[in-house]
């Protein structure tokens, strides 16, 4: 079980500096996968041939490139689409004051690269929606740190997508991209591994993410009762009615912020109602979550060992979901997340969409069921189908032309609009980059069968 | 348009740059994180993700403690060192790349070893908020620990062993106000509630639009009325209630729905929960004297209020969760709720002035603030009473923890026994378990395992696996495994010194090739 220092001569300056990972990489061990070989080969596999993407270059995105370049992966990128701000600099520790402005995949990656001369980290400054299946293709691991519920669900559906299989229907491996992702809010977060076709999904357990708080409008306009409902109040109805800035409003825009602190102000004064502050303005209006560098710290660094664990094969990785919170002690609990049957994203079954009554319900009401459901939690669903074998689109809304033409439908019952019982309908959403197929279902027709 | 007001009511820059954690920990924690000094023993990959986590939040300042030089090695594990310290002292570096994080921090380092420091200049540890050590050897730890413990500075000790680690925390006393329970059971006091209260319920008619909390108050009445004046506890008794509520609904009102739902949960606040009583019951509180902790003298108050004036009721936290109904009705009954929350704190607030002037102390160390926060937070209140780490090194230690928990399959205790078999190893043979011969170790460090063992009096032995895969480790740091528990330690460090959050009590074990972790009290 001596050390063997032969192979890995042609990579003089690994050597020594890997001395810690070669001991877990090169010797045997009595826990280590059924498929791990000790061999000087695993390091050269991670600082030679294996390609690793990380999403996002905020909190968590910081903390993984840090300790990707330390376990020592070296053809890493990133991708973010954001701009360094002064709020992020008490966790994302790869910028500084002057940094602001700047991309955050770019100074980042200059970073890493300046700090760890092994390895190389390639940024991109832009949406991972710029990018394709080519692009996407071509990694081992993709780690995602991300904030965004949207952009979790569009790249687990990419991956999704890029799996093949047999003619015999069973995976091809080398089509498998595994996604390591990780979340954070507060002192709470999450690591998980997704085996896309194989292991849960995002969208097999979309549950997880709870809905947005709101507020109705009637308790707005009405009845205000906590400093909230005076800043949704002049958000949502006073902004709208005045437009003082003539412009779309802006949470980063201090005038902006400071205009709503004011009138929300007025509005509490007004109802007698206490305690609304600039920063709870701020929150309110910005969706602020809270963050710390020590949650995003842990978070990170379970999904790099994940990552390391799947790239060497020295341990089993983790099936498949950690959960970690240090409020009250320190906390972690890991499970094996279940896939769903029908899930939206990784099932081939198109998913029913119950339906009362075809006639009263109108395409309207369908997309905000669609919105609005836990199981769907879409943003903004453009719809297709087929009637009488011609494909008809029932409503889109990102292409202009196509929104005007189609708009008259939305007060339409499905039953005028031809819809069947058990017709599929084609949807396209910002949370995938997939044509998701569902299926309605309509109840009166059940209740008749029966 | 509105015009940038003259005091604008905009965060100051420092303000904007910790916004995401001051929403956390508030301002009055940040400005405590401010002024706290920690320092580090041992510079390492784990010690500098410990220093990252309070560096980035703003700590007040930090000093590395090592007298070593930088290895090629340590740049392979460790961030916050480059290509060029090799060679150059390992505090100086550590500390240069930590510190230009941010420069609101200020960093310091002394490069010697911390055993000539604790020989030469013992008192230099004691200066500091916080001690933090990470790889020491057994007869350091042991000395710092008596030390710190003596001078009762709060100390943490964790350890990055391949894919394990750990953190122990060592403190005296730990006293929290604001343990932010992820849950509050709301105090409405609807079975006993105080005048105002009462009168307020009494003269609101019940209306659509009244608050559930009147709603449910009316039908409470009722209850007891039906009940000669018992009230409702079992299951049946609620079930009848929300029964008698939704019997008294003409349409479907939102706020006969609320109430119906908050039968469950809407009684039986108010009372000191246990572990309240436990802090009113403890000595510290029954034996105020000139040096104690200003909580203590703050806890007497209150519990004197709520013994000799409050009919074993807590002063009131005044806080009304949000429930459909008009502006006005609403704004009004948590009007009611807030004096009464202002009146028993002011009323606490007098009774800690007398206790601080019988005892002959100043009257400004308690402020009318403090009084307050602590009536809001007072349900919630900790304290914690550490126990000394250099305890678990003494022959006679009391394991019967430890021995009960080895006997639990999977339990994490045994990687608690392995790092400290890596320890006694070191000790006794002078070198780290596997660095050069896996084998061997093996088998030598399964006999001192066993030896710790039986020095504790506990049978049971540690699996040859896991004796084996700490030799394999051969002492290396892996980097994500430093990372999670620098991670988490830095954590423990602000929950210590924000005096927010309750801390890890006492040890933390991470086995980071299962990815679990567990909590020991030893
Ligand atoms: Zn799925």
């Amino acid at each position: 079980m001596e050390v063997n220092n032969s192979s890995v001569e042609h990579l003089p300056q690994l050597s020594k500096r890997f001395g810690h990972l070669r001991k877990i990489t090169e010797r045997p061990g009595p826990f280590c996968h059924a498929n791990f070989s000790a061999s000087p080969e695993n390091l050269e596999f991670l600082s030679t041939t294996c390609k690793i993407l990380i999403i996002g270059a905020g909190g968590l995105g910081c903390e993984l490139l840090k300790d990707v370049a330390l376990m020592g992966f070296n053809d890493i990128h990133v991708i973010d689409m954001d701009t360094i701000e002064l709020s992020n600099l008490n966790r994302q520790f790869l910028f500084r004051k002057n940094d602001i402005g700047f991309s955050k995949a770019e100074r980042a990656a200059a970073f890493i690269n300046a700090r760890v001369p092994t390895c190389h980290v390639t940024p991109h400054f832009c949406k991972i929606q710029d990018y394709g299946e080519e692009f996407y293709r071509q990694f081992h691991i993709i780690i995602c740190g991300l904030d965004s519920v949207v952009a979790r669900r569009w790249i687990n559906g990419m991956v999704l997508s890029l799996v093949k299989y047999d003619d015999d229907g069973s995976i091809e491996q080398e089509s498998v991209i595994p996604i390591i992702d990780g979340g954070t809010e507060g002192f709470k977060g999450n690591a998980r591994i997704i085996i896309p076709g194989l292991s849960a999904c995002i969208d097999c357990t979309l549950d997880l993410f709870p809905p947005q708080v709101t507020y109705p409008l009637c308790t707005l306009a009405n009845t205000p009762r906590l400093p909230e409902h005076c800043i949704e109040y002049v958000r949502v109805i006073q902004w709208e009615k005045e437009n003082p800035f003539k412009a779309p409003l802006d949470g980063d825009d201090p005038q902006h912020i400071l205009w709503i602190y004011e009138k929300s102000l007025e509005r509490a004064s007004q109802f007698n109602i206490s305690g609304l502050s600039y920063r709870l303005v701020q929150g309110v209006i910005k969706h602020i979550i809270p963050a710390v560098a020590s949650t995003n710290a842990v978070i990170a660094a379970a999904c790099a060992t994940e990552a390391f664990k799947v790239a060497t094969n020295c341990y089993e990785f983790l099936n498949n979901y950690m959960v970690f919170n240090d409020g009250d002690g320190i906390y972690t609990y890991t499970y094996a997340a279940e896939r769903k049957p029908d899930c939206l994203a990784c099932s081939n079954i198109p998913r029913s969409v119950s339906i009362e009554d075809p006639n009263t319900t109108t395409l309207e009401d369908l997309i905000k069921q669609l919105c609005e459901d836990q199981e769907f939690q879409m943003k903004s669903p453009g719809l297709t189908t087929l009637i009488d074998g011609k494909s008809k689109t029932l409503y889109m809304s990102t292409v202009k032309s196509i929104e005007e033409r189609t708009k008259c439908n939305l007060t339409c019952s499905l039953g005028e609009l031809g819809l069947k019982d058990g017709q599929e309908i084609m949807v396209a959403d910002p949370t995938t980059p997939n044509t998701i197929i569902i299926k309605l279902k309509y109840n009166t027709n059940e209740v008749e069968m029966k | 348009m509105s015009s940038p007001s003259p005091k604008s009511p905009e965060l100051s820059e420092k303000d904007k740059k910790y916004d995401r954690q001051i929403r956390l920990w508030g301002e009055h924690g940040q400005r405590l994180l401010e002024t706290a000094n920690v320092c580090l023993i041992n510079a390492s990959a784990l010690g500098s993700e410990i220093l990252k986590g309070v560096v980035l939040p703003g700590i007040g300042g930090f000093t590395i403690v090592d007298g070593r030089i930088v290895t090629e090695e340590d740049v392979g594990s460790d961030f916050f060192l480059d290509t060029q310290s090799i060679g150059q002292s390992k505090a100086k570096c550590c500390k240069e790349l930590l510190q230009e994080l941010n420069p609101d921090v200020r960093g310091d380092y002394v490069d010697e070893s911390v055993e000539s420091l604790l020989e030469s200049r013992p008192d230099f540890f004691t200066t500091f908020k916080i001690v933090v050590a990470t790889s020491l050897s057994e007869k350091t730890l042991i000395a710092l620990s008596k030390l710190l413990w003596e001078r009762q500075v709060p100390f943490f000790y964790c350890r990055s062993l391949g894919m394990f680690g750990s953190i122990r925390l060592q403190i005296k006393e730990h006293r929290i106000v604001e343990s932010h329970p992820d849950s509050r059971q709301s105090d409405l006091r609807l079975e006993n509630p105080f005048p105002t209260l009462k009168q307020h319920l009494d003269a609101t008619n019940l209306t659509p639009k009244v608050p559930w909390l009147v709603v449910l108050y009316k039908y409470l009445q009722k209850w007891i009325e039906k009940h000669n004046g018992k009230f409702p506890r079992t299951y049946q008794d609620k079930e009848e209630l929300r029964i008698m509520i939704r019997e008294g609904m003409t349409a479907d009102e939102e706020n006969y729905e609320e109430a119906i739902r908050a039968v469950n949960s809407s009684f039986g606040g108010g009372k000191p929960p246990t572990a309240l009583q436990n802090i009113f019951d403890d000595k510290s509180c029954n034996e105020l004297n000139k040096n104690c902790n200003p909580f203590w003298i703050i806890v007497r108050a209150v519990r004197d209020f709520i013994q000799s004036e409050n009919n074993g009721y807590l002063p009131l936290a005044g806080v009304l969760p949000d429930m459909t109904a008009d502006t006005e009705s609403y704004i009004n009954l948590q009007n009611v709720y807030r004096q009464q929350a202002m009146q028993d704190a002011d009323n606490i607030f007098r009774r800690t002035q007398q206790l601080l002037r019988s005892l002959g102390l100043e009257e400004d160390l308690i402020q009318e603030e403090d009084v307050h926060l602590f009536c809001r937070e007072v349900s919630g209140l900790a304290v914690f009473r550490g126990t000394k780490i250099s305890d678990e090194y003494e022959k006679s230690y009391k394991s019967v923890h430890i021995a009960q928990e080895l006997r639990s399959p999977g339990s994490l205790i045994e990687h608690y026994v392995a790092l400290r078999a890596f320890e006694r190893f070191q000790t006794e043979l002078g070198h780290t378990p596997g660095e050069c011969n896996v084998e061997t170790d093996t088998a030598k460090l399964k006999s001192v395992a066993s030896k710790i063992l039986s020095e504790w009096g506990i049978a049971e032995t540690l699996s040859d696996d896991l004796v084996h895969e700490i030799c394999r480790f051969g002492g290396a740091e892996i980097h994500s495994v430093s990372a999670f528990v620098g991670g988490c330690a830095a954590h423990e460090i602000i929950k210590i010194i924000t005096e927010q959050y309750k801390p890890v009590n006492n040890t933390f074990i991470y086995n980071a090739i299962t990815s679990e972790s567990a909590c020991f009290k030893l």
